[in-house]
């Protein structure tokens, strides 16, 4: 009886703190499994301004992605690299545009749909591209007056 | 004057010796862990030992310290108008840190304090030296199971500690205060990254070696007497509580 009991309290404290690692690791910290069918995109920026690996992608306000990393490429450009969900077709025109959630809030990629026929294919580029707004230089010119 | 000189360099000569001890207690421990033959019975014990017996200290810790850090962060987080990041500052503050260290703290004082206790016991009633007169490494039954042991259950307990601080800071920062339900998780799935995690399961693994390792050790090389116990113990506790802040310190600090 002892013997069993050992056990059984052992694997009942394990599995506790399994589930609550799962928990944490799943829900909070978005750890991907099984992983959901994601494919690549590559977009150039003037400026990343703020955009950090595993900033949200959105399409009309819905999450579809992730960026995967930001490289400055050979014409000084920053490259971000962008995972989208395997079931979200980008068609060859979309307008990808680094945004900021609220005024001061955190950055993250808004990818406006275009309207050609022509879908981009894995690894494809999105060639319509607008900078982070910069706030600090807006706010400079205005005050210099060169608006 | 000459006299003091030697003093210091006497004691100074002391510490490096008793640090170099427990180093070479810890590896010759370490080699005992990959050589079979494996003691599974006695590490199953000592996971229940240091796991299942601090499920209240830790459910209590938990709750309490994710109620108490709601009631702050709300108060300091209204300061500035944004009481919506009061769940991300609460995850935040649980998984990288308080989870990890409380736990911790609260395991040293629990278990730790009965583990050298238990050694300590052992040696002055010289049943560690009665296993060595039978050929059986008391590195092996005694030390091994419980570094082991901690190893394994410390990540879960920290686990246990993070996920109840986060529901207790959900009853007050929700039930209570009146922050709306979804704003309180989604905005903490908006800050909380698997790195975070990370650097929670590196902290509470080098927690768990820590305090098996220093409360072993204390244990095992205790004085005379019960005097020597009731002395080591103490030790045990003020070293490991001393070092687990200190390491922790560093720990954030290259972590971050």
């Amino acid at each position: 009886m002892k013997k069993i009991d050992l056990e059984l309290a052992v694997g009942f404290f394990v599995l506790i703190g399994v589930l609550c690692f799962g928990y944490l690791s799943v829900k909070l910290g978005k750890l991907e499994f099984i992983g959901e069918e994601k494919y690549v995109l590559y977009a150039k920026f003037e400026k990343a301004g703020g955009i950090k690996a595993g900033a949200v992608v959105e399409i009309a306000g819905v999450e579809v992605g992730s960026v995967k990393n930001i490289t400055l490429n050979k014409d000084y450009q920053a490259e971000i690299a962008l995972l989208i969900n395997k079931d979200v077709k980008i068609q060859e025109d979309a307008i990808a545009s680094i945004r900021t959630k609220g005024l001061i809030g955190e950055k993250y990629i808004e990818i406006t749909p275009g309207g050609s026929d022509k879908i981009l294919p894995e690894a494809g580029i999105i060639m319509e591209t607008e900078s982070a707004i910069d706030l600090e230089r807006i706010i400079g010119r205005y005050v210099f007056g060169k608006v | 004057m000459r006299t003091l000189i030697r003093i210091i360099g006497l004691w100074t000569l002391l510490q490096l010796r008793t640090i170099g001890h427990m180093f070479v207690f810890l590896i010759n421990s370490f080699y005992f862990i990959f050589v079979p033959p494996f003691k599974i019975r006695l590490l199953l014990r000592q996971i229940r030992f240091f796991g299942n017996k601090s499920m209240l200290v830790i459910l209590l810790t938990g709750s309490f310290t994710g109620m108490v850090l709601a009631l702050q962060l709300f108060y300091i987080l209204r300061k500035f108008g944004s009481e919506a990041l009061l769940g991300p500052g609460i995850a935040l503050s649980l998984i990288r840190e308080l989870g990890p260290v409380l736990s911790a703290l609260m395991v040293t004082g629990r278990a730790g304090s009965a583990l050298a206790a238990e050694i300590g016991m052992m040696r002055i009633s010289e049943q560690i030296d009665a296993l060595s007169a039978m050929a059986l490494n008391p590195l092996r039954y005694l030390i091994v199971p419980n570094i082991v042991a901690a190893l394994i259950a410390f990540p879960l307990i920290v686990a246990i500690f993070d996920v109840i601080g986060i529901f207790g800071g959900y009853l007050v920062g929700v039930e209570i205060l009146g922050i709306s339900s979804g704003t309180y998780f989604s905005l903490m799935k908006d800050y909380v990254f698997m790195e975070d995690i990370m650097v929670g399961l590196y902290k509470s693994l080098s927690f768990g070696l820590i305090v098996s390792w220093i409360c072993c050790y204390k244990g095992f090389y205790t004085g005379f007497g019960a005097e020597g116990v009731s002395k080591s113990t103490t030790e045990a506790v003020v070293l490991c509580s001393i070092l687990i802040l200190i390491w922790d310190y560093f720990l954030g600090a290259v972590l971050l």
